[in-house]
């Protein structure tokens, strides 16, 4: 489904990403672990193709075709979205009008708003009609984004930290909508620091100094983070050799 | 049909544009006052409402009454309008709202076929001790841009009153647009001044805000939002003054350019005459929010039609 070959990414004289390789399946539900500052949410925006994210080196395949120089409208419109750790906020845009503009534009999402809101674990009859601004909590404002992912029904959703300043009990509708995502066939490439929203993963891969240091089951990824990366002093300088061979 | 009851069909018909709803401009129920250029086409009262009218040769003068206590159910219904291409429209407007009422005013101004019209609106407002009045005032200058809106009104809130008014042009080409609004309020008032304008072509929009917290405790807003177009030019004043222990204050501007030639510029002015008092101001100039753009276009929207969402739910 989504392919990264190589991916290289350098701003202000410092490199950022260096050479990504990373393959995610179709409805795979993949996480990416790694320190802060290690290049995960660079990753997600040069996915997106945000403005100043454009790879140095390297291709990015979506379904076999290289979308490498889209916009982001036109990957979006492929079936490629993101949700932002902190999404911007709209003054006068109603959360009913936000999530059917997802909805629309994609041309393949089904559910109404008030159903994608009720998946994130808020009720409609207090949320559709409140403004996307700075009224709504920070915990609010990112279930929203979860629910116009929803509403999308996208093929890839990245989901940057889905889980921050999530309150405990609503942890667990953050998971159902990841599973739910999954079991509409959608992929997810998933990035948090929270163990039980990744144990969610059919795959993880670790990411270090703006590399995939290993792919495969997300319990032994979690494990080499724990053992390897929370304590690691090379952050954007990883002696990779020392930790693949482990 | 009498010749004015065809010209407030005509004019009701002319503020649809400007959001009015003409059932509402011509049942006979509303209160309201309606003027086409310098004619006094309908003038009702209510209980406990008293709305005087008197043309002059450039417009009118009304005086519109609430007696204390009283709430009239409903908005009050005010139009004003210059239908021709070519004319000026001078109103001078008293209101006192006396203690205790409560009372809101729904206001369409439309000039639909401008093409060198003038409107001059001068103001006084009085909101009585614990009284609230809201006003909310809709244009529609029509496509040309040939109109000149020059409102001046000076309010006054006294004890525990609230005064809140909403400014809104964003239909048709807004022209010339000078907007002077000063308040003054004593112990525990309120007072909300909102204004929003789109400007397109040469449109040349200037407003300017002034509260004064004069009375302990008194709170103010003044909120501007303007989008400025193709070669428009904007200019924002805010200016609130802390003259009484706890009094709060705050200056909010909002000013979008999506033109490559359009200007804008954001004065705010705060002043504290007294150590407890608190001021405060956010101005954002520039263009649409990056972050607003990327989080629409990657939910499938062209970057116009995101610029277009940002912009419509701004000036809402």
């Amino acid at each position: 489904m989504l392919q990264l070959h190589g991916i290289h990414l350098s701003s202000g004289g410092k490199t950022i990403l260096h050479g990504v390789n990373l393959q995610v399946r179709e409805a795979e539900i993949h996480s990416v672990l790694g320190a802060n500052g290690t290049g995960k949410s660079t990753l997600a925006a040069v996915i997106m193709g945000l403005g100043g994210y454009r790879p140095t080196a390297g291709r990015i395949f979506f379904r076999g075709e290289d979308v490498t120089d889209l916009p982001v409208w036109e990957r979006a419109r492929r079936g490629i979205t993101l949700a932002w750790q902190e999404p911007a906020r709209f003054e006068g845009l109603t959360v009913a009008e936000y999530l059917d503009l997802a909805r629309r534009h994609s041309g393949n999402g089904d559910l109404s708003p008030a159903e994608c809101l009720r998946k994130v674990g808020l009720l409609p009859e207090r949320y559709l009609r409140r403004a996307v601004d700075s009224t709504l909590s920070g915990g609010e404002r990112r279930r929203v984004e979860l629910a116009s992912v929803l509403a999308m029904q996208p093929r890839l959703a990245i989901l940057d930290e889905p889980d921050s300043g999530i309150d405990p009990l609503a942890i667990e509708n953050i998971v159902d909508v990841i599973r739910t995502l999954s079991r509409n066939g959608a992929a997810v490439l998933l990035i948090t620091h929270h163990e039980h929203v990744a144990a969610v993963a059919d795959r993880a891969s670790s990411l270090c100094g703006g590399t995939i240091l290993k792919t495969g089951d997300p319990a032994a990824i979690a494990r080499f983070y724990r053992n390897h990366c929370l304590e690691c002093l090379h952050v954007n300088e990883p002696k990779v050799e020392e930790v693949v061979s482990d | 049909m009498t010749e004015s009851g065809r010209e407030l069909i005509e004019l009701s018909q002319a503020m649809q544009p400007a959001g009015a709803d003409p059932a509402a401009l011509l049942h006979a129920r509303f209160a309201g006052l309606a003027v086409s250029h310098n004619r006094i086409l309908r003038s009702r009262g209510a209980e406990g409402l008293r709305i005087e009218g008197e043309e002059t040769p450039t417009g009118a003068k009304a005086r519109i009454t609430v007696e204390p206590g009283v709430q009239p159910p409903g908005p009050i219904h005010l139009c004003f309008g210059v239908l021709p291409k070519e004319g000026v429209q001078e109103i001078l407007s008293e209101f006192d709202i006396g203690d205790g009422a409560k009372v809101s005013f729904l206001a369409h101004c439309s000039f639909p076929n401008a093409e060198r019209v003038r409107h001059l609106m001068q103001a006084r407002i009085r909101v009585g001790k614990g009284a609230q009045m809201e006003y909310a005032e809709t244009h529609y200058h029509g496509p040309q841009g040939g109109v000149e809106v020059l409102p001046v009104a000076h309010i006054t809130v006294e004890e525990g009153g609230l005064y809140r008014s909403a400014f809104k042009l964003v239909e048709g080409a807004a022209g010339v647009v000078r907007l002077d609004y000063t308040a003054e309020l004593a112990e525990d008032a309120v007072c909300e001044l909102d204004a929003k304008v789109y400007g397109k072509a040469h449109d040349s929009i200037v407003v300017k805000e002034t509260i004064l917290l004069n009375g302990a405790n008194s709170r103010g807003l003044a909120k501007t939002r303007i989008v400025a177009s193709e070669r428009c030019a904007s200019e924002v004043i805010g200016e609130v003054v802390g003259n009484a222990p706890f009094a709060r204050g705050h200056v909010d501007c909002v000013e979008i350019l999506t033109g490559p030639e359009a200007r804008a510029s954001a004065v705010p002015k705060l002043q504290v005459n007294d150590q407890q008092a608190k001021l405060t101001h956010e101005a954002a100039i520039g263009s649409v929010d990056k972050k607003q753009i990327e989080t629409l276009t990657a939910r499938g929207l062209s970057e116009a039609e995101a610029v277009d969402v940002v912009v419509r739910g701004m000036l809402r």
